[in-house]
């Protein structure tokens, strides 16, 4: 039962990753691809009818968490105080920014909110990412469970670390760049003309920086928490993700020259998910690391919620979702292929 | 009281009071959007259509302020109540998952077809799309509610050896009879809120002469809805809310009325100031042995007053909590009062030219907001000093990890963004409503933005 609604946290948090990470992406290479009002209004109009959907991955996820692993959500939540707020402002600048931007015909106006859009994103990716980083490098947990995490000391990856130092940084940079590539995928996908060429252009240049931090990152992973193979020693069959990985990283490169846009984009998805298979894998069972000593961890044994709440819970989760899956299918059919001129869609 | 613990408590104040300004309307003016609809479909009257979409604008910019204002109260449960969450996650994490689970990815996936996909749906298929976003919203509004109401009223748990809660019985917590009494209120309040903003613009646009044809219709719903949720607000719901909370938080009762000693034949208070050092009313106008009347049917029961309980269980702002309920209560009858006379003027065909009518219909805007408020404020601060009522303290619950500093930090940081959107908000829809329902070329390129 533990393993199980671990596995459907991570499968949230995937989902949210993967749906909200393109449009986040999106965000990213606003400025950068769309130069005309016209062009910018064709970004917005891709992630228009969806954003708001897929950010209800993330409370959905985060209240799954609450429910599932109250002392993860307690602890986690207080801990990370600060950055948590500083992202529910950015969340709320970028929803006013992705909706607001149409309501005038004024420059001012709508580049007001095209740069609070895109500025929100990118920063929304980089904190995205140093969380992953802070929950793989953990944190200097109390005897009572909870602790506070400034957002920086010195830097350093040590017993009392700040949010932001050089793993959790990099952590950030990682996210950054692949949901910049995964929201230029996406771009490409969804427009035609200069600005799918624009957006895919950017993408093939991202590749070698993707491959690069990729590499860095699991560099960087093992040197400070190389008790994240034990999983991975005990079950071999595990080091099947890192190729996966591998794989996702080559055929989005052997399909973005082919400008297959679709199977790049889907190459992009599946790079977020095995890495971030590769993460939940290696941290099992612990969900929160101790940055000082393992016995503080918190893990899936002493956060959980009863087994009563938990086997309830699984039954009404399931028909949610199946709903929530129908909702998706129902949205995403009637939105497919790509955005064109005034009016609708191809 | 500890700072940090205030500043926590502020915090989720003010970003609760803040957020629930929105939901108020996008849930009252939902059913009435789907009314505006249906005399679409049933009548094939355009201008009926026209006010449907009209109303969606000022839905759509409501729903996007909601949501940026409401995902910060999930966050909050973690960041700021961390100890209240880890103890409570077992039960509140249910109604709370549920929410998202069953009612935002609904309301997600089917807003944007209802506000921007009328040319690529069937009339009828708009007529859904209308119906399943009204669901969306007042389904989320039920879940919240059974969280609040299993921490008014606790149901259905069981205690770890921990001290954590868990849930014993899924239906036994979704059908926690406070939840149901609570549901009925508070929704019935939001479809004022929706009903006296209607009517008040509809006024309005009559008062000035313009869109006259709409105006008519914004005044006709909006008091009929007005007065038939005005009474429902009295009588059933409120009257049962006010016995139910004198049976289970009689303390509560005792400082919402100003009750400070035990007393048999107790009257209520119109009006008057509470004071607690003096434990009396100053300046109190009265009606004898109304309380008793109203909470036990009978002009000689005994109320129990403050006195009766240790002053530890006592409400911790009870003055603030007296003026709330009064405020509430007072503005709650004079809704029924204004909307009286209004659908009486409209059964006789008077009510468009009566202009005092219009006048007063108008300025009443902002009272629902006020009422809806107060209500809130008398829900939780009666709650009080309770979490969890009777079973956990709010001096329990709190992130004692994080300072009042760090706290203050993100308050002041939520003022300044809170008061942001509230210019950006007003900016909006007071363009809208000068712009005025029925006008096709922008219905048109409204209608384009996103879809």
């Amino acid at each position: 039962m533990l393993l199980i609604w671990f596995l459907l946290v991570a499968i949230m948090i995937t989902a949210y990753v993967v749906l909200d990470g393109f449009d986040l992406g999106a965000g990213v290479v606003h400025l950068f691809v769309a130069r005309t009002d016209d062009e910018r209004r064709t970004v917005i109009r891709t992630i228009g009818p969806v954003w708001d959907g897929n950010e209800v991955w993330l409370l959905a996820g985060g209240g799954t968490l609450y429910f599932a692993f109250p002392l993860l959500y307690a602890s986690g939540f207080s801990g990370f105080y600060l950055p948590l707020m500083i992202v529910l402002w950015l969340l709320i600048l970028r929803g006013i920014g992705v909706e607001l931007r149409m309501h005038l015909e004024s420059p001012v106006w709508r580049g007001f909110f095209d740069g609070a859009f895109s500025l929100s994103s990118l920063l929304l990716t980089v904190f995205f990412g140093a969380a992953l980083g802070n929950v793989i490098r953990g944190v200097p947990l109390q005897k009572d469970g909870y602790f506070f995490l400034p957002l920086w000391t010195d830097w350093r990856v040590g017993a009392l670390p700040g949010v932001l130092d050089w793993y959790t940084v990099l952590a950030g940079v990682v996210t950054l760049v692949a949901l910049t590539l995964h929201g230029a995928h996406y771009v490409a996908l969804k427009t035609s003309g200069d600005l799918s060429v624009r957006a895919a252009l950017l993408a093939r240049r991202l590749w070698p920086v993707l491959a690069l931090v990729t590499i860095l990152s699991l560099w960087g992973t093992l040197a400070i928490r190389p008790e994240l193979l034990r999983n991975y020693q005990a079950f071999p069959v595990l080091y099947g993700i890192p190729l996966a990985v591998a794989a996702s990283l080559a055929a989005m490169f052997v399909y973005q020259r082919r400008q297959a846009e679709k199977a790049a984009f889907l190459s992009s998805c599946a790079w977020l998910v095995f890495m971030l298979v590769g993460a939940a894998a290696g941290v099992y069972p612990n969900l929160l690391t101790s940055s000082t000593t393992s016995d503080l961890n918190i893990t899936v044994y002493n956060a959980a919620s009863g087994m009563h709440s938990l086997s309830i819970g699984l039954i009404w989760w399931s028909f949610g979702m199946i709903l929530a899956l129908g909702y998706f299918v129902f949205v995403y059919r009637m939105f497919k292929g790509k955005i064109t001129a005034e009016g609708g869609h191809g | 009281m500890d700072s940090a613990l205030l500043i926590h408590r502020l915090q989720f104040a003010f970003t609760v009071t803040f957020h629930y300004l929105f939901p108020q309307l996008t849930m009252g003016l939902a059913p009435l959007i789907v009314v505006f609809k249906t005399m679409f479909l049933r009548t094939g009257n355009e201008t009926y259509n026209q006010a449907a979409r009209f109303w969606a604008k000022v839905f759509g910019i409501n729903f996007i302020m909601g949501v940026v204002t409401g995902i910060p109260m999930e966050f909050q449960f973690g960041t700021n109540w961390s100890q209240f969450s880890r103890v409570t996650g077992g039960v509140i994490g249910q109604p709370l998952v549920m929410e998202g689970v069953f009612s935002f990815f609904l309301e997600s996936a089917f807003l944007g077809m209802f506000l921007y996909g009328e040319k690529r749906l069937s009339p009828r298929g708009h007529w859904w799309s209308a119906m399943l976003v009204f669901l969306g919203s007042w389904l989320s509004g039920f879940f919240i509610i059974v969280t609040d109401a299993w921490m008014q009223h606790p149901v259905a748990f069981e205690r770890a050896a921990d001290g954590s809660f868990q849930v014993t019985s899924f239906w036994g917590l979704l059908l926690n009879p406070w939840a149901l009494l609570q549901y009925a209120h508070n929704m019935s309040g939001a479809v004022i809120t929706g009903a006296f903003v209607m009517a008040a613009v509809g006024a309005w646009y009559l008062l000035e002469g313009k869109f006259v044809e709409h105006g008519r219709q914004f005044v006709r719903i909006g008091v009929i809805a007005g007065l038939i949720f005005s009474v429902l607000q009295i009588f059933p719901t409120g009257d049962l809310h006010g016995k139910m909370m004198a049976k289970y938080q009689p303390v509560s009762t005792a400082g919402m009325e100003g009750l400070f000693e035990s007393e048999s034949g107790a009257p209520m208070v119109i009006i008057g100031q509470p004071d607690e050092e003096r434990r009396r009313i100053d300046n109190p106008i009265v009606v004898n042995k109304a309380l008793s009347f109203l909470i036990y049917g009978t002009t000689t029961a005994e109320v129990r007053g403050l006195n009766h309980f240790p002053k530890s269980d006592w409400p911790t702002n009870i003055p603030l909590l007296y003026y709330s309920y009064h405020i509430m209560a007072g503005l709650g009858t004079i809704f029924v009062a204004v909307m009286l006379p209004a659908a009486f003027l409209l059964w006789r065909n008077r009510l468009y030219g009566a202009r005092i009518m219009l006048w007063i219909l108008m300025l009443c805007l902002p009272l629902p907001y006020i009422a809806n408020t107060a209500g809130w404020l008398t829900a939780e601060l009666g709650r009080q000093p309770w979490l969890v009522y009777g079973l956990m303290r709010t001096t329990e619950g709190y992130s004692k990890y994080v300072s009042a500093g760090n706290g203050l930090f993100s308050l002041l940081g939520f003022m300044g963004m809170y008061a942001m959107l509230a210019i950006l908000f007003l900016f909006l829809v007071s363009r809208e409503l000068t712009h005025g329902p029925g006008d096709p070329a922008r219905d048109e390129t409204i209608g384009t933005i996103t879809a």
